[in-house]
């Protein structure tokens, strides 16, 4: 019998909503089961990293790497899958651009420790300590991971062969990927798949029209109409500037889009194109004889609704965008 | 004693074709002096600056971005240079959360006329990011 293609996924930095879209195929997981050998998944299955080492390079077809990279575990484990896998995939929006994880890149890690372990009022931590390096316990030492000084996507440490968005990717995706690779027709390297081109705007049924925004809002202020655009309502939604192919739940379900797809195909710079497209439909009222200072505090105070503009247009790309994080840090 | 080398940013201008660009003529037909250091980019009108522009000027090398517009109201487009003013105030937050000091990205106006104030906003600028120093990313 012919030998089935080996599938594995694994995370790295990740807070396991990948694992849980590949078992929301659901039904589904049972052709994959058929047409792949799923042997490689430390979330769902108990296969240990060195059964993966002493495989031979390249036996794994196609690996679904998710997570950023936030240790040097996690790089290490990027490197061995690179190694025994024909086909990395970085696989949602972590291992594509750094997600949450990379938010972390706003600050130093020491500034991030102590937040966690020290000026943290949910922690009760009298003697100061912050985990780290070797620790001695009755039954041997213990070694923590040594954090990275930033997070990075997966393609900054290794080469990488497709990128499928999302936070988590949409399970008919994962499906249509899995199909796809089936049937011997992924598109070139480097493409992202699993998604479309377009925006999700491309996705959402909601009507749109001109769109002239008065103040922005935000999704605890009020409830949006069901059938009107919420950018027009004032919410940040992200649609207009975040890659289609997830079917727009989000906006269904009343809720702007945050972004998780990243953005569209020959977009840069998901946050820069954020607030090119804002900058263009926030409307401060009549200037006319204004001052340029009346005008530009004007501006301003129509600013001050959102605390944290950059938080929220990276919250999924911050590894990838082109600052990549707080400079000189 | 060693010569200490001044420290000589590269500044990145996109000016407005209608407006500053023709201020930046004026400074050059009134035969003024200015800082060298300008590379400046000309656009049909401040509305066309792109976010994407500033941070891929940084990202080249640049160690500050100045944009120049019309003044309100005289847009050759109408309300060109104030979608430009207010993504620029949205892209400054940004850059501060970034670490990127305000003075490396400002917006300004220049009429066509004004080749004085041209000259001055450029001194300026070159002057406070040379206090500042070489931008720094983590690349
Ligand atoms: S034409 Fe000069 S700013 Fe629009």
């Amino acid at each position: 019998m012919k030998q089935k293609p080996k599938l594995a996924v694994y995370w790295a930095a990740s807070c396991g909503g990948c694992e849980i879209a590949v078992v929301n195929l659901h039904e589904k997981l049972l052709d994959v089961d058929a047409a792949m050998d799923f042997m490689f998944c430390p979330c769902l299955m108990d296969t240990k990293k060195k059964d993966i080492e002493s495989l031979p390079d390249r036996a794994i077809a196609i690996t679904l790497f998710n997570g950023a990279l936030r240790t040097e575990e996690n790089i290490e484990m990027a490197h061995l899958m690179r190694k025994k896998s024909q086909l990395l995939v970085a696989f949602g929006s972590c291992a594509k651009g750094g997600c949450i994880p990379a938010l972390a890149n706003f600050t130093k890690n020491n500034e991030l420790l102590h937040s966690i372990y020290i000026d943290n009022h949910s922690v009760d931590n009298p003697a100061g300590i912050i985990p780290s390096g070797t620790t001695a316990f009755p039954e041997g030492d213990m070694q923590l991971t040594p954090l990275l000084e930033r997070v990075k996507h997966l393609a900054q440490e290794v080469e990488v062969d497709y990128y499928i968005p999302g936070c988590p990717p949409e399970p008919h995706q994962i499906w249509n990927v899995i199909e796809t690779f089936l049937a011997g027709e992924l598109p070139s390297k480097g493409s992202t798949i699993g998604c479309g081109t377009l925006t999700v705007c491309d996705d959402c049924d909601r009507t749109k029209e001109e769109k002239r925004i008065t103040a922005f809002r935000r999704n605890y202020e009020f409830y949006p109409e069901p059938e009107v655009c919420l950018l027009e309502q004032g919410l940040l939604c992200m649609g207009i500037a975040t890659r289609n192919g997830c079917g727009a739940p989000c906006t269904k379900a009343n809720m702007p889009c945050t972004g998780c797809y990243g953005a569209p195909e020959g977009v840069g710079d998901q946050g820069a194109k954020m607030v090119a497209a804002l900058g263009s439909v926030m409307d401060i009222g009549d200037t006319a004889g204004l001052s340029e200072e009346v005008i530009s505090e004007r501006v301003n105070a129509f600013l001050t609704t959102i605390p944290d503009y950059s938080g929220l247009f990276y919250k999924y790309t911050l590894a990838s965008s082109i600052l990549g994080g707080r400079v000189g840090r | 004693m060693k010569d200490t080398v001044r420290f000589e940013p590269k500044i990145i201008g996109f000016l407005c074709h209608w407006c500053s660009y023709a201020g930046a003529d004026k400074a050059g037909g009134i035969q003024g002096s200015y800082p060298h250091n300008v590379k400046i980019i000309r656009l049909m009108c401040s509305g066309r600056v792109d976010p994407l522009f500033v941070l891929s000027a940084f990202e080249k090398g640049a160690d500050g971005v100045i944009i120049l517009a019309c003044h309100h109201g005289d847009c050759h487009y109408k309300e060109g240079n104030c979608r430009a003013l207010q993504r620029h105030s949205m892209l400054s937050l940004m850059l501060a959360q970034l670490g990127i000091e305000k003075e490396r990205c400002r917006l300004d106006y220049v009429s066509a006329g004004e080749g004085e104030k041209f000259k001055r906003l450029i001194s300026e600028m070159v002057e406070s990011v040379s206090i500042l120093g070489a931008l720094q990313l983590n690349l």
